[in-house]
């Protein structure tokens, strides 16, 4: 297959380059297996039943019609699952998860908390049978005013979801928790409220020449992978299980199912099957659980499946949010202080992304002076599950619209606003944390001086808008192994799902150390009993963490290739080299062996080489992002047509360009369907009332122009090539870009997520109502 | 998905047979695009599906320049715009055709179904009515033939008794100077449900000066969709301009009643009304005069 | 329960036979009954495009045709783009354009693209967007999946 070099990539040989994936021909052709393709003899289908309401007490369940329908092989309620505890002293600082919360997810206990929270799974021979079962499962249920609002769950009076939630004041513990026994505190919604503080912001205003603040609203939206979940579970007598699902990481499969089922995680093998899209929302478990235990009552395999409306009713969407943002700057430009109230909605659940979007808000900028309160709040909505850089977009929505809005007020140019106040390596983010070198002035230069930005835009109703992005990105542990072939090829097994290009780039990194092709990397992505824990694909920390693995594995092999021609050369390691791929004696470079010429020998010369690298790397380096929009807004629609889109992206190192600017298009992308019309609609009732693709409405091609890229490389001095991940960024400045477009465009500032027809009608009409008044 | 029988009859009376003997849990197939979703759904349920597919009458599509168009009410959209001569005739029912669903639902889906379906925002169904289509109905008592715009009684409820089914519309021939145009509003440029529609048809005289008659018609903004008698009056005689268009428009918006949900409110759809009709005459305007 | 029926169809240039109920649709008998699992399900209600299939030379969502309704009927799937030679020029367009990521929407877009090219072999980007609109993608943001179309047109087009 033909490998095509870019023009500017000149210190390596495979990396920077564009070769064809690996798992190509599989996906173009159908071959690939997802999680729902997994067929086995005597597969059961399960189906979950789920609450018809937001809020509402289990009297009592009775499922013996369900058991007696014919075809029927197996029910399980909450009582069919381990009961881990959700209390907040069994909790280690740092903890992602509660699984006690998430057991309570999975399976509804006394209460269901939201529409679409599941209360049953049936087994049957096929799915039409399971789904009839469902309606004959009798549930009585006490049905409880439900909670829907942030205002309404922060009141003092309002009706709690958990009777023993505490409060904590912790921005390092995000799952919340549940009191002790004998603590006799009062229950809340407020599962969190902490402040990050920095400076001395009275001071701040006083020095501040303009200052702005503005409330903002963000509705829920959905990761929207086009793959729905599905689980296949085997439960062997001798309690050895196998699951088959799709996920961003079998590891957390494994360990999460073996909590809720209560089993050791040796017990369970996750077989990671190719993921349909996940952005997020596949890092915790929902059905794997449930097919385990269908599989265990029935002693036969169970295959479970969403519906599109199970995916949006009863898996995370990303939270709704409140943030009220207040900003001071002085006539140089210079941003004196900051002033902000972000809550967020966690669902049914504690756990929002409060905490990453407090500290991301302002950490692309150089901000003295400080104030940042977060609360996470428990309504009765889906449990909240990560989204491309949780938290951010909205934090940034509300930060980069009011940034916008005082450089106008300044008269200074939005990106040299943002360059009088960027921040460079060491600046403080609001933690304390110092920033390592990053690309965000190169980004705002490289915005400035792309032809984009200063290209004219005529025509009524048509606006410009610039936004930037910040996040953190994440790393984690990451294992690999590689065993070398007879014929030259390397078989590479690393531990992160390949989520949208990651395992070519993974191959890549393996194959730059070894001097080899990408094409003879064989890469895999192992089960859980044949690599290493690794963590989620998941905070753009997959190329990174296991691309580290992959060049330590790459690393081990060299160093035995060496130790190896040494011996057949009867030399000492030392006197021999290893160069692009070709094995040299230092002293007689007349002996020399190629990388394929050595692998052809190893079973004769002391046997097989494989390597391996295991690794929880740091420098992970945060990414920032920024974007050009032209709109056009029909002022007798409301309706937004996006004109023009340019996307930059602070990205280290392009591994592979082509997967780099696929994530930046694609975050993008998802970054304009979040600013012009995806939202979950619930009427009072809780009811999610669109939970649909026709009615979700994601962008179709239609809705798009071509999405432009600017790759702007600023080496990452935490990683060999000086890559950093580049997964999510993108997904931050397009709805404050947008919005900041469509106030050039017709003057009005919309401070509500979606930006949809009907709701800038509704600002059209209120700006003329006043202009009248 | 609830269990059903399937039947496929391949003549007409065979077909009219099967659905009179099942009654209203009976339902017939044609495109599937919409029955098939609300079975899934469990929104409807029946005992019999009756594919009328292979019954000729409801596949027939003959058109000419005298006597007009018999659509089958089960011919799929594709098959309309494809036409090329049926789609210079009658440009507004192409405009909804074409804009039903995406590429995949247009293969299956077909006008007369839409109409059957009688949703509020059926997009073909303001272009028939302005084009003063009819429906013709077949049943066990025989055959009887009313006015698209009497069709539709409620939300997804029409005026076919138990055993009948619909076999075809029929579309007048194109009059001189005449034409059609249909617009609907929607959030995204494609896949969507109309939050308000609006078919308009006009004829003019030679000279194009004047409008010698018009009909204006609406989705999404009433429990059916809408004939708007009044707007056409007020335009016929009229000579063509804004302020013409603009009594038109307010007639239109007059005669909505919407209804405030999730893809729209009240006002929103009221005053899109206004716009689509402004929007649509001037379009057909322009089609009528070239 | 109603009765299986027994169908006859042809299925990527091959007589096919096979049984199932009048509720399952011809998207179930792709997947559980002939295990021909390239065939997508996304929705299962007509509005994502991954399970499109050819059905007598138009494209349809299978999720919305019954399996007894493919009786006598001629069915294109993913199965059936590639030769056991080579890959489609489509399909090579794809790889090469980067044009999928997660890849569950690739043989929708496939099977959707190939019907454009077929009908009209020199399509421009806007007639491209329309007539992909039916399939969605959550991944790319459609870019390159566009020009991987475009690309594999004017491929085709040289072969042609």
């Amino acid at each position: 297959m033909a490998t095509t070099t870019e023009v500017s990539s000149s210190e390596y040989n495979v990396v920077g380059t564009r070769p064809i994936r690996h798992d190509g021909t599989e996906k173009v052709t159908g071959r690939a297996r997802y999680s729902a393709d997994i067929q086995l003899p005597g597969l059961l289908h399960g189906r979950v039943l789920r609450s018809p309401h937001a809020h509402a007490r289990i009297l009592s369940m009775d499922v013996s019609k369900a058991e007696a329908l014919a075809g029927v092989k197996a029910v399980v309620t909450s009582a069919d699952f381990a009961k881990p505890s959700g209390r907040v002293s069994d909790l280690t600082e740092g903890a992602i998860h509660n699984m006690g919360f998430m057991a309570n997810n999975v399976m509804a206990g006394d209460k269901a908390l939201y529409k679409g929270h599941a209360v049953a799974a049936v087994a049957a021979t096929s799915p039409h049978v399971a789904e009839e079962a469902l309606g004959l499962i009798e549930v009585q249920y006490e049905v409880l005013p439900p909670v829907l609002t942030l205002e309404v769950a922060m009141k003092d009076d309002a009706p709690v979801l958990h009777e023993r939630l505490k409060s904590l004041a912790n921005p390092g513990l995000r799952p919340g928790g549940l009191m002790d026994d004998d603590d006799t505190g009062e229950s809340t919604n407020i599962a969190n409220h902490f402040v990050f503080e920095s400076g001395d912001i009275e001071q701040g205003f006083k020095e501040a020449d303009v200052v702005v603040e503005r409330e903002f609203d963000t509705a829920s939206v959905h990761q929207g992978y086009i793959e729905p979940h599905a689980a296949t579970a085997v439960w062997n007598a001798d309690g050895n299980i196998t699951i088959w699902c799709s996920s961003q990481g079998q590891f957390a499969m494994r360990d999460q199912t073996a909590r809720l089922v209560g089993v050791p995680v040796s017990k369970i093998k996750v077989i990671p099957m190719e993921i349909g899209g996940g952005f997020g929302g596949k890092t915790i478990v929902y059905l794997e659980p449930v097919a385990a235990a269908l599989a265990k009552k029935s002693g036969q395999p169970v295959k479970v499946a969403m519906s599109r409306s199970d995916v949006f009713q009863g898996t995370g969407p990303t939270s709704g949010t409140h943030i009220r943002v207040k900003m001071g700057a002085n006539k140089q430009g210079k941003i004196t202080a900051v002033d902000a109230t972000l809550a967020y909605e966690s669902g049914a659940f504690p756990g929002s992304p409060a905490i990453p979007g407090s500290l991301c808000m302002l950490s692309a900028y150089e901000v003295e002076n400080a104030r940042v309160e977060g609360y996470d709040v428990v309504v009765n909505k889906p449990k909240a599950a990560a989204y491309r850089a949780p938290g951010s977009p909205a934090s940034a929505f509300a930060a980069e619209s009011v940034i916008d809005e005082v450089a106008g007020k300044l008269g200074i140019d939005p990106v040299e606003f943002r360059m009088l106040n960027g921040a460079t390596e060491g600046t403080r983010r609001i933690n304390g944390v110092r920033l390592p070198r990053i690309g965000y002035m190169e980004l705002l230069r490289a915005a400035k001086d792309h032809p984009h930005y200063s290209a004219p835009l005529e025509g009524p109703n048509r606006g410009r808008g610039f936004a930037t992005g910040f996040w953190g990105n994440g790393t984690g542990p990451a294992s690999a192994v590689a065993s070398v072939n007879s014929d030259g090829s390397v078989s590479l097994v690393e531990g992160s799902p390949d989520i949208g290009g990651n395992r070519v780039a993974l191959a890549m990194q393996f194959a730059e150390v070894l001097g080899i092709a990408a094409e003879d990397v064989k890469p895999a992505i192992g089960d859980t009993d044949s690599v290493g824990f690794t963590s989620n694909t998941g905070g753009s920390g997959a190329t990174f963490k296991s691309g580290w693995a992959c060049y330590e594995a790459a690393h081990d092999i060299k160093r035995q290739l060496i130790e190896r021609a040494a011996k057949i050369w009867e030399a000492t390691p030392e006197d021999v080299s290893y160069t692009d791929g070709v094995l040299t004696h230092n002293s007689d470079p007349e002996l020399k062996l190629t990388f394929r010429q050595i692998a052809a020998r190893l079973n004769a010369t002391g046997g097989p080489i494989s390597g391996r690298g295991n690794v929880n790397p740091r420098g992970q380096g945060p990414a920032t992002a920024g974007c050009i929009v032209d709109v056009e807004v029909d002022p007798d629609t409301g309706k937004v047509d996006i004109l023009r889109f340019t996307i930059l992206q602070d990205i280290g190192k392009a591994i592979h360009p082509s997967y780099v600017e696929g994530q930046m298009q694609g975050g993008a992308v998802q970054g304009i369907g979040w600013a012009l019309n995806e939202e979950y609609v619930y009427n009072d009732r809780g009811e999610m009332t669109n939970s649909s693709f026709l009615d979700y409405r994601m962008p179709t091609s239609l809705d798009l122009p071509m999405i432009d890229t600017v790759m702007v490389e600023v080496p990452n001095p935490g990683h060999p090539f000086g890559m950093k991940g580049v997964g999510e960024v993108a997904i931050v400045p397009p709805m404050p870009a947008i919005a900041n477009a469509i106030h050039d465009a017709i003057g009005i500032r919309m401070t509500s997520l979606p930006m949809s027809p009907g709701n800038i009608l509704e600002a059209i009409w209120s700006q003329e109502e006043n202009g009248k008044a | 998905m609830q269990d059903f029988e399937y039947r496929a009859p391949r003549t007409l009376s065979e077909a009219v047979a099967l659905m009179a003997e099942k009654g209203e849990v009976a339902r017939v197939l044609a495109g599937g695009t919409d029955i098939l979703v609300q079975l899934r759904g469990g929104r409807r349920r029946v005992e019999r599906i009756v594919d009328v597919k292979h019954v000729p009458e409801l596949n027939e599509m003959t058109f000419s320049r005298e006597s007009g168009l018999v659509l089958g009410a089960a011919v799929p959209c594709y098959l309309l715009y494809q036409n090329p001569e049926v789609a210079q005739a009658y440009p507004g029912i192409m405009d909804a055709a074409s804009m039903i669903g995406g590429i995949q639902i247009q293969g299956r889906a077909s006008v007369g179904g839409n109409l059957c379906n009688a949703a509020p925002s059926a997009d073909a169904i303001p272009p028939l009515i302005v084009h003063g289509a009819t429906c013709a109905i077949a049943g066990p008592q025989g055959t009887r033939e009313i006015a698209v715009e009497e069709f539709c009684t409620a939300p997804g409820r029409n005026v076919l008794e138990d055993g009948e089914l619909l076999v075809s519309m029929r579309i007048p021939a194109p009059a001189d100077g005449s034409a059609g145009r249909y617009l609907r509003f929607i959030p995204r440029n494609e896949m969507d449900i109309a939050v308000a529609g609006v078919g308009s048809w006009v004829q003019l005289s030679q000279d194009n000066r004047s409008f010698v008659s018009a009909r204006v018609a609406l989705a999404s903004v009433a429990p059916t969709p809408l004939f708007v008698e009044e707007a056409g009056a007020r335009l016929a005689g009229r000579e063509v301009n804004k302020e013409a268009i603009e009594d038109a428009a307010q007639a239109a918006m007059d005669a909505a009643r919407p209804i405030s949900d999730m893809r729209g409110t009240i006002q929103q759809r009221r005053h899109l009304v206004g716009v689509l009709t402004r929007r649509t005459l001037e379009g057909a305007i322009a089609r009528a005069t070239n | 329960m109603a009765k299986k029926a027994h169908i006859e169809t042809t299925i990527n240039g091959e007589q096919v036979e096979y049984l199932c109920e009048p509720r399952q649709s011809l998207l179930e008998v792709l997947r559980d009954v002939l295990e021909m699992t390239g065939t997508k399900e996304g929705c299962n209600d007509g509005n994502c495009g991954a399970c499109t299939v050819v059905m007598d030379g138009r494209i349809v969502n299978s999720c919305l045709v019954l399996g007894v309704e493919a009786e006598g009927a001629n069915i294109e799937t993913i199965e059936g783009v590639a030769t056991p030679e080579s890959l489609h020029p489509l399909q090579q367009s794809f790889l090469q354009n980067a044009a999928l990521q997660c890849g569950i929407c690739t043989p929708g877009f496939i099977l959707a693209s190939k019907a454009l090219l077929e009908r009209e072999p020199d399509p421009g980007e806007e007639r491209v967007r329309h007539w992909l609109a039916g399939n969605l993608c959550r991944c790319t943001g459609y870019d390159k999946i566009v020009k991987a179309v475009l690309e594999a047109a004017d491929v085709l087009e040289v072969k042609g």
